[in-house]
């Protein structure tokens, strides 16, 4: 039964959900525990998942119940799955020691509202994204969509204040929207095409009305998920006011599940859909999402809503990839000349790669940078920008991490950030659309000035001395700096590494080049 | 024009105009109980449509739980203050006309579906035998796309932690009191009479799904229904949530599918696959414990946060 | 003559429209509430027209469309719940059932 690797598809998904089982029966006293017990398993798990998608040089399939699509439902790990079930572990193993100590029963008591529901819905969040980036079939993901939504909107409000829950109020009413706008798409596309796997659907769609509406709506309601401007403006309130821990995840990785979704849509779905008017405008509005995030994020008063608007900026950035990435007709199948084929190739991995190793560094970054700011807020009692001068001798661990997660969050070498950024604008010198590569210098300069506006008077402040009400347990910042430190070691890997996101990838199995 | 594509013609005029009423009406409390006529006339379009079991679904979840619940919720919210103005003119008209667009677009595309239509019926009738099912959607539901069933026993419980989670900390671990203010004669009188019928309805249409219109889902949500008419009746209290024969009722559903999923791995060779012979009295025992399952969760979605009262 | 199935879909896409009319436009969330109904409950209805079209096989519908309507229908109750909970928490809390829909311009100032 262990020998075929494709069993690892089903552990990686049931793993988390018998988590939450667990945690539930078992109460809030073992909460923590049980997911700090599950996170190593998930671990070994995903990294026997990315060996096994390497050595197989193909996408992983486990057919549900034995039954083949269209009756049945398919996972597919290929190697972009696998890298995102490989981070997100990471990151939720990471959280998971963080918060330990704010999350835990006091000692006299059985449970707390707080304890069971951020373990629980840390494990559902962690089992949710795992189910986006395996399944192959459109039902499945929407019924992971709305459990990503269902998870993360408790965290939001998990304080309590009337302000969080109106955030959460706001975002549960765009997710809703979003939700229901993408089943509405594959709606269209089951009636056109009778099925809704990914893998059937990418052969029987043809360019036709139905296909653009469905594509369309589908799109637009996963937009909102993902807070592309301007569908952004509920994202700031909701990952500020979420308890640190839980924005770490949901700016790391809840918010790129919808991505993913869009990506698998554009390229593994309707490849031929993929027209360049459609590529400029989302790329469009993800310069937009950088300028208008990074403008805002400059004028925040706190701390944790400059990351929070940070993140709206970050996530333009991935939109950059669309035009970048070439289209497949342009590579004629009847390319007379091997070399013009392979350049598009060239061009289409180095923005696709960029773009993962983006997505992958951002998610470090962030989770990182959310938890220092969580540790900085608890030890100094509040989080106004203006106030933090010199907290650089206070909390030396802590922002030493928020600088390397800024760092790579800015694209300076020797970063992970950075490596993203020269695969991107290396693809926008190749497909000659420079004007792309002015957006991503620019927005790497407002980055840096949103930053800086940070870091250079913690580092640099004059203030004699600061007065913390608590000084941060140890551990707790350590973890803070490994994940910084995870974004700022992707930039040493090497680029042959990459080939691991193009396997499985079924355009280019389309496109029949090597 | 023959009788029953007139009714059908005034169904859906009905349907259309209810739903637009009640997204219209200014009054609140008027406005749900025209959402829950709207939810009964779509019951009936689905029985047009040859669906009943979604039909039945409709009736106890859309209208009746979705009902109750709202119904709760605007007698609460009667005397709001709004301070929240409707926006200006200018973006009413561009959401009218995108509005207007999308419905153009889709009846279009109504109009231009594929003819003849594709479809997996002849497959689900062909594989159905082997799994000693005779009602097709629960062969859907519960063999051929099981995940989605365990998805779904999975996915009520974020959903109700999040409703507990709103309670306050001291709250934590009581009881949700969903006792209706005054509750009048009509209701205890409802309440105490319904409740049996349906309880031998919903276990009806659990029991009989493997050949007749019914399932966990539509049975769970009839027990869910007359359990919160005996909680809104005052008739008996809601357990306190720390309890764990609730949560383990719960989880029921969802374990006991993920358990013969894992062991389908070793006797049947793929996670969620079912054994030769044994897929019908599994099935049956998995419908057992999600009815349990979905109708508890149902009912406490409706009851809402926990409360402690002093003791 | 149109059809029965086409006559449904042809409501359900007036069904769609009004509910994300009400969506977008009604600054009260609990309308806003009303109308996803409205709207999920036309994408479902338009998934049963697909389904009753795909009749066959001695069926009077495609059963695959049909049951992820009603796994659809249950996950859109959870959903108004959740929503209907947050809303009267947030009652509780302000006294009002407005969420300040207007995005923040100027940098928050918080004491």
């Amino acid at each position: 039964m262990m020998q075929d690797p494709s069993n690892l598809l089903v552990l990686a998904l049931i793993l988390p959900v018998a988590g939450l089982l667990l945690t539930l029966v078992m109460g809030g006293r073992y909460a923590s525990r049980i997911t700090l017990l599950l996170a190593p398993v998930g671990l070994a798990v995903a990294a026997a998942l990315v060996v096994s998608v390497v050595r197989a040089d193909d996408a992983l399939v486990y057919y549900l119940g034995g039954w083949t699509p269209p009756l049945g439902v398919a996972l597919r790990a290929d190697g972009l799955s696998a890298i995102f079930i490989l981070t997100t572990v990471v990151v939720v193993g990471a959280i998971g020691i963080f918060a330990r100590a704010e999350f835990r029963v006091p000692p006299g008591q059985v449970e707390t509202r707080t304890s069971l529901t951020f373990w629980a819905l840390l494990l559902t969040l962690w089992g949710a994204l795992n189910l986006v980036f395996l399944s192959n079939d459109l039902f499945s993901l929407f019924v992971a969509l709305e459990l990503l939504t269902f998870s993360a909107i408790p965290l939001v409000c998990l304080e309590g204040s009337a302000k969080t829950l109106a955030a959460g109020l706001r975002y549960l009413l765009f997710a809703l929207l979003g939700s229901v706008l993408y089943l509405l798409g594959a709606v269209l596309l089951y009636g056109a095409y009778g099925t809704l796997d990914i893998g059937l659907l990418a052969e029987r769609v043809r360019p036709e009305p139905v296909a653009w509406a469905a594509a369309a709506l589908m799109t637009t309601g996963l937009m909102a998920k993902t807070a592309l401007f301007p569908l952004h403006f509920w994202l700031p309130p909701a990952h500020a006011g979420a308890p640190a821990a839980a924005s770490a995840i949901l700016s790391a990785l809840v918010i790129k599940a919808s991505l993913f979704l869009i990506v698998r849509l554009w390229f593994d779905v309707m490849p031929a859909l993929m027209n360049p008017s459609a590529a400029q405008i989302l790329a469009a509005l993800g310069a937009a999402a950088i300028l208008f995030g990074s403008v805002l994020a400059l004028r925040q008063a706190r701390l944790k809503l400059l990351i929070a608007y940070s993140t709206v900026a970050q996530i333009g950035y991935l939109f950059l990839i669309f035009p970048l990435i070439a289209r497949p007709e342009s590579v004629a199948f009847a390319a007379p000349d091997l070399s013009s084929a392979l350049t598009a190739t060239v061009v289409s991995t180095s923005a696709w790669s960029g773009g993962v190793l983006q997505a992958v560094s951002h998610a470090f970054a962030k989770a990182a940078m959310f938890m220092a700011a969580g540790l900085i807020a608890q030890s100094l009692g509040h989080d106004r920008i203006a106030d933090l001068s010199s907290i650089g001798r206070a909390l030396p661990i802590t922002v030493l991490a928020f600088a390397l997660a800024g760092m790579s969050l800015m694209g300076l070498p020797p970063s992970g950030g950075f490596a993203a950024k020269w695969l991107l604008l290396t693809a926008t010198i190749e497909t000659g659309q420079w004007w792309w590569a002015l957006v991503i210098l620019g927005g790497g300069l407002l980055t840096g000035g949103y930053l800086f506006r940070v870091l250079a008077p913690a580092l640099f402040g004059s203030r004699e001395s600061v007065i913390l009400r608590a000084p941060p347990a140890r551990y707790r910042e350590v973890v803070v700096l490994a994940l910084a430190l995870c974004s700022v070691l992707l930039g040493f890997v090497r680029l042959g590494a990459f080939d691991l996101v193009q396997i499985g990838r079924l355009a280019k199995a389309g496109m029949g080049l090597p | 024009m023959t009788l029953a594509f007139a009714v059908d013609v005034g169904l859906a005029l009905l349907v259309l105009a209810v739903a637009g009423w009640s997204l219209a009406v200014r009054d609140a409390f008027a406005a749900v109980i025209s959402f829950v006529a709207y939810g009964l006339l779509l019951a009936l379009v689905w029985v047009r449509l040859a669906a009943p079991d979604v039909a039945l679904t409709e009736a106890a979840v859309g209208s009746g739980l979705t009902g109750l619940l709202l119904l709760s919720a605007s007698a609460r919210l009667r005397h709001a203050e709004t301070s929240a103005a409707p926006p200006g003119p200018a973006l009413q008209w561009a959401a009218g006309a995108l509005c207007i667009l999308v419905t153009a677009g889709l009846a279009a595309l109504v109009l231009l579906l594929p003819e003849p239509a594709p479809t997996l019926a002849p497959a689900a009738v062909a594989h159905l035998p082997a799994t000693g099912l005779g009602n097709p959607v629960t062969g859907v539901l519960m063999v051929y796309r099981a995940i989605d069933t365990f998805l779904e026993g999975v996915v009520l419980l974020p959903a109700l932690l999040g409703v507990w989670s709103l309670a306050s900390d001291s709250d934590w671990g009581g009881a949700p009191i969903l006792r209706h203010p005054r509750p009048d004669g009509a209701l205890t009188l409802i309440a105490q009479a319904l409740p049996p019928f349906g309880i031998i309805v919903g276990v009806y249409l659990c029991w009989n799904s493997a050949d007749h219109p019914g399932g966990a889902f539509q049975g769970g949500a009839v027990l869910a229904a007359m359990w919160v008419l005996i909680l809104l009746a005052g008739l008996a209290d809601a357990p306190p949530i720390r309890r764990r024969g609730l949560r383990v009722l719960l989880v029921a559903g969802a374990a006991v599918l993920l358990a013969v999923g894992l062991a389908g791995v070793e006797l049947a060779g793929a996670f969620l696959a079912y054994p030769e012979h044994y897929s019908k009295p599994l099935i049956l025992a998995i419908e057992m414990a999600l009815v349990l399952s979905i109708a508890v969760a149902l009912a406490l979605l409706v009851a809402g946060p926990p409360v402690r009262t002093p003791s | 003559m149109i059809s029965t199935t086409t006559l449904f879909g042809l409501s359900s896409a007036v069904l769609i429209g009004f509910g994300l009319f009400g969506m977008i436009v009604d600054p009260q969330p609990l309308r806003k509430i009303l109308a996803f109904n409205v709207l999920g409950g036309g994408v479902f209805l338009l998934f049963g027209v697909i389904a009753r079209r795909g009749a066959g096989a001695g069926l009077g519908g495609d059963p695959v469309p049909q049951a992820l309507v009603i796994t659809g229908l249950v996950v859109a109750f959870a959903a108004t719940a959740l929503a209907v909970a947050l809303l009267l928490c947030l009652f509780q809390a302000t006294g009002q059932t407005a969420l300040d829909e207007a995005p923040p311009p100027a940098p928050s100032v918080d004491p």
